[in-house]
């Protein structure tokens, strides 16, 4: 009787850890893709290959919300032409999201791609996009690799590198923060790069770090780290976390009292629209680098952030932002060589070309890299009728990656 | 040296914390025999239902500390009653799939009617203030849940060595036909421990959720370590359920503290050391054919 229970206790742990390592959460089929047939000849096909289930389900959600409302204020048309979007979800998964890519190329026949939110997702469907010949529009995949090592006359990116992201903080922090920094990041590519690129900046504008902690994706709870942390002399602490882990570590770095004696810096995610209702009080002081902030104060990003909140009823986060600029660099390249999208060769030429005032600012494209040319800002989060807010304190202008 | 107590104080408050979750799953398996992988899903309702509570009908943690498990408990019930005692004569591995099942339902249950976006529950005000320990400030709430989880310990101990009712469930584990011949109803008496399980995850569930946050696949990360605790301290119930969680919490300190990058791996390791040593867990009783 024990022995067969012990027995399917490891039998169920190895299954479920065998669940977790290849994808976490439901295995959710339902797209709503619409029926191949159902798409008139002549309409332009979108293909957006986002998470809409796991850990990244809600970053997907936010990106398709912020197309969708682009595409409605150009009514879903280019040139008279119908567009439609093709939703395929992705998971975090490399492996599916090559057979829906597929589907979407082979199949549905789309005329441009977009998407993913993952790094190993762009990666895995890197070299596939590439031998069919399908634009692709990257539209938050944030690894250095992609506009460098394995760039693609196919992909144009933009969202971000990691590059930019830790680098825009590094000279700054160096001069207006402190000369000794202690770094933390979640333990995965993208964790690593914006960490190596904020200590290469530092360093080179004279700062010292003075130690580095990567704890783990998903870890549960940060307080040894903190401890680690605390006793040591740093002037302040640059941290990358996202999601539930900003949640916690930011909440955490405030109950284990760092928070009023070593100012916390560090890349957008940190204190994101998306995670701060969760942090309540706890992100205040803190100073990060990103390339858009919900408070923005240009009219573009003031019509944006309105017309968000009238159709959604929420706030935008920055993946909103992404959605929304993807879907107008789609746009607008397609209406600069009036909706013919017989050539691919084409439609790269014609998006390359997109320069725009998106509300997180100017933007165009870098024609060596394929990467956005941005401005990156610097926010300090702050307290404001009970609850927090970021503001724009400086910002670094045309911030371009170096490409390799 | 002081370094050293308060990686000590964080790896006790931790393993505490574990304990609260996993004690309901070991009870649950000690005693019926059942594996219930749902039993992170019922953690993570309690949790989300504890955020509805406040942020909705009453702004008071102590208020959905009280509910929330409750809530839980009667879908415990309804669960038991109807899902789970048609499966009884079928074998364990036929609850494992029943309930794995159960959990993905819940899974996307949770993600329609809350959202995918971080939510977070407040600490309650009485506790959130913060105590110096070693040179270091510790919040109130962490060094709180080592008290609570020793409580927890001892009233469940309690329940089950020295109480009429502990000594039914007891004897029920050894020997169903026999209970029943005595005139007791064993079917009651699973169905009890059974929701008793699904209380014990709320109250987890509620406690965990101002140190955790509450996501989608909060249910996932629980559960693997909540059978990674019960591996570790067998099937002798409570005690070594107790054992475990304090373990893995200080192993987890240690190493998080000495080699961060690979604190997962050195639980994982810990784990399978263990069962080299003792197949049956820390305080598993010997097997006997």
């Amino acid at each position: 009787m024990r022995k067969s229970k012990m027995k399917v206790l490891w039998f169920a742990l190895f299954c479920l850890i065998l669940a977790a390592c290849s994808s976490e959460g439901s295995s959710n089929e339902a797209d709503d893709a619409i029926d191949a047939d159902e798409v008139s000849e002549d309409a332009i096909k979108v293909g957006a290959l986002l998470p809409y289930s796991g850990v990244y389900a809600s970053l997907g959600e936010h990106l398709t919300k912020g197309m969708e409302l682009y595409f409605d204020e150009v009514d879903w048309e280019v040139n008279g032409k119908e567009i439609v979007l093709l939703k395929e979800d992705t998971e975090a998964d490399p492996q599916n999201s090559l057979r829906r890519a597929r589907r979407l190329i082979d199949q549905y026949e789309v005329d441009i791609l977009t998407g993913p939110v993952s790094t190993a997702v762009a990666y895995a469907l890197r070299d596939e996009v590439d031998s069919n010949q399908v634009p692709f529009l990257v539209s938050h995949a944030g690894g250095d690799d992609l506009t460098r090592d394995m760039r693609s006359d196919y992909i144009w990116r933009s969202s971000f590198s990691s590059w930019q992201i830790g680098h825009s903080l590094g000279e700054w922090a160096y001069e207006n923060v402190g000369e000794k920094i202690y770094v933390a990041a979640a333990d995965y590519a993208f964790g690593h790069e914006v960490a190596a690129a904020f200590m290469t900046a530092f360093e080179e504008a004279g700062g010292e770090i003075i130690g580095e902690v990567y704890p783990p994706l998903g870890n549960n709870d940060y307080a040894s780290h903190l401890t680690q942390i605390n006793s040591s002399d740093a002037d302040a602490v640059y941290a990358f976390f996202a999601g539930s882990d900003a949640a916690r570590f930011v909440q955490q770095y405030d109950e284990y009292g760092l928070k009023d004696e070593i100012p916390l810096i560090g890349a957008g995610w940190l204190v994101g629209e998306d995670v701060r209702p969760a942090q309540g009080d706890s992100p205040e002081g803190a100073i990060v680098s990103i390339f858009w902030d919900y408070n923005l104060d240009t009219p573009e990003n003031i019509a944006f952030v309105e017309a968000y909140e009238a159709k959604y009823d929420e706030r935008p986060s920055i993946e909103s932002l992404e959605g929304y600029d993807a879907a107008r660099i789609i746009v607008e390249a397609l209406e600069s060589i009036e909706g013919d999208t017989s050539d691919p060769d084409q439609i790269v030429e014609a998006i390359s070309q997109v320069e725009i005032d998106s509300p997180r600012g100017h933007i165009r494209f870098d024609q060596d890299t394929h990467h956005i040319i941005q401005n990156m800002y610097i926010t300090e989060t702050v307290i404001e009728d009970g609850q927090t807010e970021n503001y724009v304190i400086d910002s670094v202008e045309e911030v371009i990656d170096p490409g390799e | 040296m002081d370094i050293f107590g308060v990686v000590i104080v964080n790896g006790l408050s931790y393993g505490l914390l574990l304990f609260i979750i996993t004690c309901g799953l070991s009870l649950v398996f000690g005693i019926m025999g059942v594996l219930n992988l749902a039993h992170g899903s019922m953690y993570m309702l309690a949790a989300y239902m504890a955020y509805t509570i406040t942020t909705v009908f009453a702004p008071n943690f102590w208020v959905a500390l009280l509910v929330a498990p409750i809530l839980v408990g009667i879908i415990a019930f309804v669960l038991e009653i109807v899902l789970l005692r048609p499966t009884y004569h079928l074998g364990h591995l036929s609850q494992v799939l029943l309930t794995f099942g159960l959990a993905y339902i819940f899974h996307d249950l949770a993600h329609w009617i809350w959202g995918s976006n971080v939510l977070s529950l407040n600490v309650p005000e009485v506790l959130s203030g913060s105590v110096s320990l070693f040179g270091q400030t510790f919040p109130l709430y962490r060094i709180s849940l080592i008290g609570f989880g020793i409580l927890l310990a001892i009233l469940l101990w309690l329940l089950q060595d020295k109480t009429r009712w502990g000594a039914i469930i007891r004897a029920g584990l050894t020997d169903k036909e026999m209970v029943s011949g005595l005139g007791i109803n064993i079917k009651l008496v699973f169905t009890a421990v059974f929701i008793l399980g699904g209380i014990l995850a709320g109250i987890g569930g509620v406690v965990a959720a101002p140190i955790l946050g509450l996501f989608p696949g909060m249910e996932f990360e629980i559960l693997i370590l909540a059978l990674v605790v019960l591996v570790i301290g067998g099937l002798g119930s409570i005690a070594g359920t107790f054992v475990a969680s304090i373990l893995v919490g200080l192993v987890e300190a240690f190493s998080s503290f000495y080699f961060p990058q690979i604190s997962l791996f050195v639980i994982f390791a810990l784990m399978a050391l263990i069962l080299i040593v003792r197949p049956n867990g820390l305080l598993g009783k010997k097997v006997s054919g």
